[in-house]
């Protein structure tokens, strides 16, 4: 359940330097300006990269998250090596990114109100699930059920199951989803936000399984790669193919939030059930 | 394709290149009409001969030749299993919202005693079979139907059997407007939580999410050269190695093959193949299947609703390997 896109350099979001070239637009942007509106494009809102930490910052209220399941770490269960080592990857991945692993959870305030909160950041192999992101999540969701708290996990995950720990990536799925559905059963209420890409094994996991499904502009979302898709089909893809759009349009995301109104729509949501 | 002999008329894969040598002087001498007495006893060495290459060549199978093996035209299909392990099969169709995908077949079926429903991915042999049916890719109205059928025998009571055997869910354009991923994700929400018994077995190809779609059990088992990945060693390799000539490494690497899933804590058991491979011996493999069936229904079908429940989350719960440091955890 990767996808192709696990092989793309991540987009390192807003990159250095004053002016940056928006791929939405091809304009050229003040990068301050950007970075005042949550990253995104002041011209045409292109939506950039943000860190699992600056989420946390952008969407919990501030000084709020208490990180849980820190001292989760991944380790390399088959050995596995491509033109790198698994293992040496984990370091690199850790040292340029500052995460132990793709998500980071944990429980905060959103105007008030506390939830759960998940988010993965794209940037660490492509924000794939591996045995610890799956390992937090799965806890965060019965920390969740325990506490009778809302949820609210954010993907960015172009990578889907993490093709390095083999079949034990494809199985967090199982894991992740069947602990949702304990947490539905309570009465819980689970808002997931699809933000760019998200795809594979985490669209078709947890990503897909919220009571609410909401969406930034413009994101990849889909389950199979396009490039998969085209050379399996052969033929051109249309246009919007697997973004936001497209999902809400066939009926697979309830609404497309724009950033710099997440914060208010979840909180808003939550109060509409009742949480 | 269910008879006992699938060898005799397939070119074998290049691995087995010395097991079709043999093979062939062996039917070139029991075509003979007036053997000697010196011929009867070659066949008759002949015959150990092969046994034992057999048993060699499948002894050492690198990870990419197992994978070649789960392939197999000839290795048996659901519909194969269907007539060899059941005494009816009653097909169900349609998932009431879109059509009927050719590549999940569901439906009762009678095992001796036991109604069971009976969900399985179905490759097709004949080239129109195999277009009908996308070579076994599902879209998501087969998870759908698969999904709503489970629910069917749930509210009857009637136990859940799962054959899987797929290369991945379907990659197209419709697959995508119908919500692939969404139709996936709600397979494993809702198996993880039906209450009635659910036993997998990987038949042949685990392909990924496919597989995972009909792949959420109390008991998940996977025939001796079958292989569950979390993908294709061929998408590995374009992915990692940007060339699909990597498959070969990339399906060492993937650490998919049926001793590894067991190592792995991903399966609960192996059905071992009969000699050479599913493919040689189609009723001998039904057998066995039939046999880890029947012990297993009757394991499970002592235990209550909420017992089978609580164990399957535990089992899918207890998957993964990660470490725990205990400084960050002082640190919090
Ligand atoms: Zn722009």
């Amino acid at each position: 359940m990767p996808t192709e896109t696990a092989s793309q350099r991540p987009k390192r979001g807003v990159p250095e330097g004053l002016w940056i070239r928006c791929p939405g637009c091809k304009g050229s942007i003040y990068r301050k300006e950007a970075e005042k509106l949550l990253n995104v494009c002041p011209q045409c809102e292109y939506h950039f990269y943000v860190s699992a930490l600056d989420r946390v910052r952008q969407v919990l209220d501030d000084g709020t998250f208490e990180e849980i399941d820190a001292q989760l770490r991944p380790t390399d269960p088959l050995e596995f090596a491509d033109q790198k080592p698994y293992r040496d990857r984990l370091i690199a991945e850790q040292q340029r990114t500052g995460l132990m692993d793709a998500a980071l959870t944990g429980l905060g305030m959103i105007r008030a109100r506390r939830v759960a909160f998940a988010v993965t950041d794209s940037a660490f192999i492509m924000g794939s699930m591996g045995s610890v992101v799956g390992e937090r999540l799965a806890r965060l969701v019965e920390r969740a059920t325990a506490e009778n708290l809302p949820l609210i996990i954010i993907s960015g995950s172009g990578g889907g199951a993490r093709m390095h720990e083999g079949i034990l990536s494809l199985m967090q799925m199982a894991k992740v989803s069947a602990a949702l559905a304990r947490y539905d059963r309570t009465g819980g209420l689970f808002i997931s936000v699809l933000t760019n890409p998200t795809m594979g094994g985490v669209a078709a996991s947890f990503a897909s399984l919220g009571d609410l499904v909401f969406a930034e502009p413009k994101a990849l979302i889909g389950f199979a790669g396009p490039r998969t898709i085209k050379a399996t089909i052969r033929l051109e893809l249309p246009k919007g193919f697997q973004t936001s759009e497209f999902l809400l349009e066939h009926g697979f995301v309830d609404r497309i939030v724009p950033r710099s109104r997440l914060k208010s729509e979840i909180a808003r949501a939550i109060d509409y059930c009742g949480k | 394709m269910s008879n006992g002999s699938a060898a005799a008329t397939t070119p074998g894969l290049d691995f087995e290149q010395p097991i079709v040598e043999l093979e062939a002087r062996r039917r070139a001498l029991e075509l003979t009409t007036q053997r000697s007495p010196a011929q009867d006893e070659e066949l008759r060495q002949l015959k150990r001969q092969i046994a034992e290459t057999t048993r060699q060549v499948y002894a050492s199978l690198t990870p990419w030749q197992t994978v070649q093996v789960a392939r197999h035209k000839d290795r048996p299909y659901t519909s194969d299993y269907l007539s060899l392990v059941f005494e009816e099969f009653v097909e169900l169709h349609g998932d009431r919202r879109f059509g009927d995908d050719r590549a999940i077949l569901t439906g009762w079926a009678r095992l001796d005693s036991h109604k069971v429903l009976v969900v399985g991915h179905q490759k097709g042999r004949t080239y129109k079979e195999r277009s009908n049916c996308f070579f076994g890719c599902a879209h998501p109205e087969g998870y759908r139907k698969a999904i709503l059928k489970m629910k069917l025998a749930e509210k009857y009571g009637l136990p859940v059997i799962c054959l899987i055997d797929t290369p991945g869910a379907y990659p197209g354009i419709g697959a995508e407007e119908r919500g692939q991923s969404q139709a996936i994700a709600e397979n494993m929400y809702e198996m993880s939580r039906l209450k009635t018994p659910i036993i997998c077995i990987v038949i042949g190809e685990g392909g990924s999410g496919g597989a995972l779609g009909i792949g959420v059990g109390d008991r998940v088992a996977v025939l001796e050269f079958s292989y569950y990945s979390v993908i294709s060693p061929e998408g590995c390799a374009g992915i990692l190695w940007k060339s699909h000539q990597y498959a070969e490494r990339a399906a060492t690497a993937l650490k998919f093959t049926s001793a590894d899933l067991l190592r792995l804590g991903v399966v609960d058991h192996v059905i071992p193949e009969p000699l050479g491979g599913a493919h040689r011996d189609h009723h001998q493999m039904a057998l066995r299947v039939k046999q880890y069936l029947l012990r297993t229904l009757r394991e499970l079908s002592a235990k209550s609703a909420e017992q089978l429940l609580d164990a399957r989350y535990e089992k899918f719960r207890r998957m993964g390997v990660f470490l725990e440091d205990p400084a960050a955890l002082e640190g919090q």
